[in-house]
């Protein structure tokens, strides 16, 4: 293992977002502030308690997820996109390090500022909303989880991406209807019974319902399906990055 | 962890430093080019069997046109680029399999100037030392920065520097993990004259060192100048491969022209023994020669025009090209 190189890695991405950092983290901050001003004060007051929780606090993991899932598949896309586009790569290439280190230093950086923005969005929606965690464990254990998994499916696609536009397609446009489908703002019980099923194929209902499950014990699927689903999509990257890492895909010719 | 306190930064071994042409005992090349060929993914074949060994401790110059397949026997051996067939071996061990040893052995500087605008001097080198898996050593890096006359930069953003910086930029980054061999990839592409001392002055002081240093051109009289041994690179295949010296004596030849104050009807005869030529209208003089004659023959020709009463106006000489070297080869192989 080539620790220092994984090290290097990790640390040459924190500095990079750490200059990003005012865009990275004040945006998703003030987002979240209006979806709480808008959805949890405005529109929420006029909404009853979702199973007993007050609609503001009932989307708070939502909005956890939508956040952590934009930012890790950005910024995992980003951190292997960039050094391919500017041609940098070829040192990293180069040097003794095996891909799944290349992948370490990469996806743990990505995963590590996702965390970050996750649990300062937490603690904003502290101060607009009631925050009680039920299962602290639980719920660290589905955010370290969902933070590694699409940090790994952001740096699939930063090596599949030939141009900016194929990079943002999914960021931009897959995470966030996903998740708005997910049930973030609302329990899949609310839905007529076909869109009900239709939503169990959405795999970011998984997430969010595992995840406010730790919070407030309620759950559109069984908590231990989530962990599952999440289990399965992380095997499903690791097995795509396998692939990639053996034929070289994209990276060496 | 700490880091460990700085002794000397010496890249490569002392013990082998000495040249291979000196060297009693024969050591096993430290590259070694086995049947390699390459076809890219569109069908394009780059490599059709490229055979070399690269000895310790010289400086070889690949010599190519556009296209010739340098840059991508370069990348084979550095582990950019996978191998379609043969096999690149670096101190023994093979770059594929192998390829934690081959590679830390390597330093790469690039063709493109390719940087992170972003990033400062100083993160930039110092990265590079980590992802070759060594321990940060700030008295290193400050000793190549200032060697490459980077040292005032060294906080400045890259995107600050010019494209001359921007290079020795690469070159410090490829030094800063101690590399044995190292590899230059048209290092003097838009290089000015100050940078190309300070580089051959780099490559020099690495040669003592005893690092073996290929790089490629388009130039022959870079690789007149600094190179040991001169590879000649076309379409996939390597040409020839030659000590300098003999490199030279074979194909470099050279060109004196003389313009005439007077017009001359012919060659006199106490100048037949000069291998010269007159132009049409007999107001200039050809002189071919090859290299190793250039000393004492110009002068004697000069003694000789003089003493025949002839007198030019001006003088001007020509080198023959890479393009004249591969003519001839090509001539020679048909
Ligand atoms: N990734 C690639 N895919 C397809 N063909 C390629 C690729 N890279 C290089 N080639 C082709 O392989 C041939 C050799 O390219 P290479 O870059 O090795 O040449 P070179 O000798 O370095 O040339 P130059 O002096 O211009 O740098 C060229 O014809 C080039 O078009
Ligand atoms: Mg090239």
């Amino acid at each position: 293992m080539n620790i220092e190189a994984i090290k290097s890695i990790y640390f040459f991405e924190m500095a990079r977002m750490r200059r990003t950092l005012l865009q990275s983290v004040i945006s998703p901050v003030i987002t979240t502030s209006l979806y709480f001003i808008v959805f949890g004060t405005a529109i929420g007051s006029r909404i009853q308690s979702i199973e007993g929780v007050s609609y503001g606090s009932f989307i708070t993991p939502g909005l956890i997820m939508l956040t952590l899932l934009t930012q890790c598949v950005a910024n995992g896309s980003i951190g292997i996109y960039f050094p391919k586009f500017t041609g940098t790569i070829y040192e990293i290439l180069s040097a003794p390090v095996a891909m799944t280190e290349i992948l370490i230093g990469y996806v743990g950086a990505a995963a590590s500022k996702g965390l970050i923005i996750g649990l300062i969005i937490l603690a904003t929606a502290s101060f607009f909303v009631d925050i009680r965690i039920a299962h602290p464990f639980m719920m660290v254990l589905f955010l370290v989880l969902t933070a590694i998994t699409f940090s790994l499916f952001g740096f699939i696609i930063g090596v599949w991406a030939k141009n900016f536009e194929q990079l943002n397609i999914v960021p931009m446009l897959v995470v966030p209807p996903l998740t708005f489908l997910g049930g973030s703002f609302y329990s899949i019980d609310m839905l007529p019974p076909f869109w009900q099923a239709v939503s169990h194929l959405n795999p970011v209902l998984y997430l969010v319902s595992g995840f406010r499950w730790s919070f407030y014990e309620i759950a559109d699927v069984n908590p231990v399906i989530s962990l599952i689903m999440i289990g399965v999509f992380l095997a499903l990257c690791l097995s795509m990055l396998g692939w990639m890492f053996k034929t070289g895909y994209r990276l060496r010719s | 962890m700490g880091t460990r306190p700085y002794i000397a930064a010496s890249p490569g071994n002392n013990f082998l430093a000495m040249s291979p042409y000196t060297n009693a005992v024969p050591m096993p090349p430290i590259i070694s080019v086995q049947q390699l060929t390459k076809t890219y993914g569109n069908g394009f074949e780059a490599l059709k069997g490229i055979d070399l060994d690269i000895e310790r401790g010289e400086i070889l110059a690949l010599l190519g046109p556009n296209g010739a397949g340098k840059t991508t026997l370069i990348s084979i051996v550095c582990g950019i680029v996978n191998p379609t067939g043969g096999k690149v071996l670096v101190g023994g061990h093979d770059v594929v399999k192998d390829f934690r040893q081959t590679r830390s052995l390597i330093g790469l500087v690039p063709q493109e100037l390719t940087t992170d605008q972003f990033e400062t001097v100083w993160n930039t080198v110092s990265f590079s030392r980590g992802v070759y898996g060594k321990k940060p050593n700030p008295a290193l890096i400050e000793k190549i920065l200032r060697e490459l006359s980077l040292w005032k930069k060294k906080d400045n953003m890259l995107r600050e520097l010019s494209g001359g910086m921007k290079r020795r930029v690469l070159i410090a980054k490829a030094l800063s993990h101690e590399p044995e061999v190292l590899f230059l990839d048209e290092p003097t592409a838009g290089v000015d004259v100050s940078l190309r001392r300070d580089m051959w002055e780099v490559v020099k002081r690495l040669r003592e060192d005893g690092v073996t240093i290929i790089l490629t051109t388009h130039y022959i009289e870079e690789a007149e100048e600094i190179a040991d041994r001169v590879g000649v690179i076309n379409g996939g295949q390597l040409l020839l491969l030659q000590e300098k010296t003999g490199l030279m004596k074979q194909f470099g030849r050279k060109q004196m022209k003389l313009e005439l104050t007077e017009k001359l009807d012919e060659i006199p005869p106490s100048l037949a023994a000069f291998s010269l030529s007159l132009s049409e209208d007999g107001m200039s003089l050809t002189h071919e020669y090859s290299h190793e004659e250039s000393q004492d023959s110009i002068a004697s020709l000069l003694s000789a025009l003089t003493a025949a009463g002839i007198h030019f106006r001006d003088l001007s000489t020509r080198q023959s090209s890479l393009e004249d070297i591969f003519v001839a080869l090509v001539e020679e192989k048909a």
